[in-house]
């Protein structure tokens, strides 16, 4: 295998396995950053899963090749329709951010294999017959050299993903709605003193992690299970978590976190066909990501630092 | 992350809106929900098979609940505790099945403090890392799961000798030397995989409260999770303590997978994911509100729902992820139990005003009578 090969093998997966982790990180960034702790990433991962795959098997025969994007759009709205149910507990009810998020992880997966039994009778579906693939980007694509790696055979929902990142940098720190959003996640009181709606401004933190936590259930089961059943999301909701933290509460730094996880998930799959890699133990490439991460967390990271009021409720002096 | 002290009343309303939930959801897709909830009771407690497999599903849930309140009152987050049972499961089956001819009274003990050991040190590590490194044991916990779950499954299939296995993916049973099953129990319910697992986690609940609510180590870990700069300041530890409370914490959950492994199981075979009894117990202890009676009550409806819903495809043709469904709705409620204390409050202002009109209306009679009597008087 020529090294132009291998590398555009590996950066093309590496973007398919990153992309759900960097949606669904910086939707946690938005929840976490407006103060309301999100362990339910992974259930609103699973109820994004859901939609999309529903919305693909209706929907393919008349959308044809754009339906995984429609897709997309399903499982963004039944995200962030579910995780209201996040924020009327937590922002509303004055829940613990913990046993809410909890709530959501239990509730996803059974809610989302029940519904599937109720509809196709089995509790798991038929695979989608238009799944995302790979695709070139035009223009971009005919760069030498850097547009056949980056641009050429890549993962369409991954540039979506890093142009969102981009995006949800700006708005965190250079709008005045990301500004609000900030003060309710460091110092509620203060903010409510200002005039802000602390309970809107968290709802809809929660809400933005709901729409893109359920693009990156969609881009899951879209690109890589490709249909849905109880294993489709096993443990991505909680990687996402993992970059969200990781990359500080910051959607740059979140991208960053998600695709070195990407990479290294990439390389324990794709690994028995690089030449270097093939006399590793596949154990080994097996748990690399995860050691990985460990290490570069304790050595190069040291402490984190959650936004100051992020899983407090705020209660309001009547 | 506070632990709400939740009064019974509000865990009763947790429960029975769970249920009503379940049922409306029953209702709407067409099940009948009276059959459904009576397959369900049915299938939980119909004969002493079942009752005994909802005991043998309380045994590890009681133990990760306890391991997940210890760490959280140390201030810790621990989603690790699949990955600790894992190891305390994967551990003494292969440690049992290496020694088949080991006396049963130096097999057992010592596989149980294997499993638990091999637990309590999946748990350090992560608590060692945080107090040492400041690094978010969140992130170490659900790394370690992974970890763990790739590493068991390949001592299995690549580590383990032959002569244990009887496939690739699954090994022998255990033999008589080191199960925890008893044979009058496995016969007063009837063949269940019920085990004295069950009197383990029972105990482990008194010393698991005795030690957290009445010792000097219960205390520090207290005072550590409730303010760790106080706590120095009083001259504890807080680097200590972190290390012990989150390897008290893994080493129950080492404890549940262990008696997964010599008591229901008494086999390890290739897991798909990590085992479900870390995040079950993780919903327990919220069920519970982190208090050490609520932890069984939470265990027992837990079980219930679980066994009983086993039933229902069968009888009733409710899919068996409605108790799920359920179980979440009454954690809802439990946690969002802010709005049950407003419906009482509710309920009891009604109540109120009810008794106060009701009093005004008395008082309204009796002075029209005594009108009447002073007329009548007249």
């Amino acid at each position: 295998m020529s090294l132009m090969a291998m590398l555009s093998l590996v950066i093309s997966s590496t973007l398919v396995y990153s992309a759900p982790l960097i949606f669904t990180s910086i939707g946690g960034t938005f929840s976490e950053r407006a103060g309301v702790v999100n362990v339910g990433l992974e259930g609103i991962m699973g109820m994004g899963a859901f939609a999309s795959i529903v919305f693909n098997l209706t929907f393919s025969n008349t959308l044809g090749s754009a339906t995984p994007w429609f897709g997309l759009l399903a499982g963004a709205l039944i995200g962030l329709i579910f995780s209201l149910l996040h924020a009327v507990a937590t922002v509303t009810l004055r829940a613990d951010h913990i046993i809410s998020g909890t709530v959501i992880n239990l509730m996803a997966p059974a809610l989302g294999v029940f519904l599937i039994k109720v509809l196709y009778g089995k509790g798991q579906t038929v695979p989608i017959s238009h799944d995302f693939g790979y695709a070139s980007i035009p223009g971009l694509a005919s760069i030498p050299v850097l547009g056949q790696l980056f641009f050429a055979k890549t993962s369409g929902p991954a540039w979506l993903a890093i142009f969102v990142a981009v995006l949800s940098w700006y708005i965190i720190f250079k709008t005045k709605f990301g500004l609000r959003l900030r003060s309710v996640g460091e110092n509620p009181q203060a903010a409510d003193t200002l005039g802000l709606n602390v309970s809107r401004l968290r709802y809809s933190g929660v809400m933005i992690s709901g729409l893109l936590g359920g693009v990156g259930g969609a881009v899951v089961a879209q690109s890589i299970s490709l249909n849905y059943s109880a294993s489709t999301i096993v443990g991505q909701g909680f990687m996402a978590m993992a970059a969200m933290i990781f990359g500080r509460w910051n959607p740059i730094g979140a991208l960053g976190a998600s695709l070195f996880f990407g990479l290294s998930q990439s390389l324990a799959v794709v690994g028995a066909q690089l030449p270097l890699l093939k006399t590793v133990p596949p154990i080994w490439l097996q748990i690399a990501p995860y050691v990985l991460t460990i290490i570069v967390l304790v050595f190069f990271f040291g402490k984190t630092r959650a936004p100051k009021a992020d899983g407090v409720n705020y209660i309001k002096a009547a | 992350m506070t632990t709400q002290k939740n009064s019974f009343s509000v865990a009763l309303f947790s429960v029975i809106f769970g249920l009503i939930i379940g049922a409306v959801i029953m209702l709407v897709f067409g099940y009948n929900p009276i059959l459904g909830y009576v397959a369900l009771l049915g299938s939980a407690f119909g004969s002493m098979q079942d009752i005994g497999s909802v005991l043998t599903q309380m045994t590890p849930l009681i133990l990760t609940a306890l391991g997940f309140t210890v760490a959280q009152t140390a201030g810790f987050f621990n989603i690790g505790l699949s990955g600790q049972a894992l190891a305390g499961w994967v551990g003494s089956i292969w440690y049992a099945l290496t020694f088949p001819s080991m006396p049963v009274y130096f097999m057992i003990p010592s596989a149980i403090i294997l499993g638990t050991g091999l637990g309590a040190l999946a748990g350090a590590i992560p608590g060692w890392l945080r107090a040492q490194f400041g690094a978010s044991e969140v992130i170490v916990t659900i790394m370690m799961n992974y970890i763990l779950l790739f590493l068991g499954n390949n001592i299995l299939q690549n580590t383990m000798s032959k002569g244990i296995k009887v496939s690739a993916e699954t090994t022998k049973q255990v033999g008589a030397n080191a199960s925890l099953q008893m044979k009058w129990l496995t016969e007063l319910t009837q063949g269940s995989s019920i085990s004295s697992g069950i009197f383990i986690s029972l105990i482990m609940i008194v010393v698991v409260w005795f030690v957290m609510t009445r010792t000097t180590l219960g205390f520090e870990i207290r005072a550590v999770g409730l303010n760790s700069d106080a706590a120095k300041y009083a001259g504890m530890s807080a680097k200590r303590n972190a290390v012990i409370a989150m390897a008290i914490s893994g080493g129950l959950a080492g404890l549940a997978g262990t008696i997964e492994g010599l008591g229901n199981y008494l086999n390890f075979f290739t897991q798909n994911g990590s085992p479900s009894i870390g995040f079950d117990g993780m919903a327990v202890a919220l069920l519970g509100s982190s208090s050490y009676l609520g932890i069984l009550a939470a265990a027992a409806i837990f079980s219930v729902l679980k066994i009983g819903g086993l039933g229902m495809p069968m009888s009733s043709g409710v899919p068996f992820e409605l108790v799920d469904i359920v179980t979440a709705s009454i954690i809802f409620f439990v946690g969002a139990s802010y709005l049950i204390k407003l419906i009482q409050v509710r309920i009891k202002a009604m109540d109120d005003k009810a008794a106060t009109n009701a009093a005004a209306k008395k008082e309204l009679k009796a002075s029209q009578l005594e009108d009447k009597n002073q007329k009548g008087g007249e």
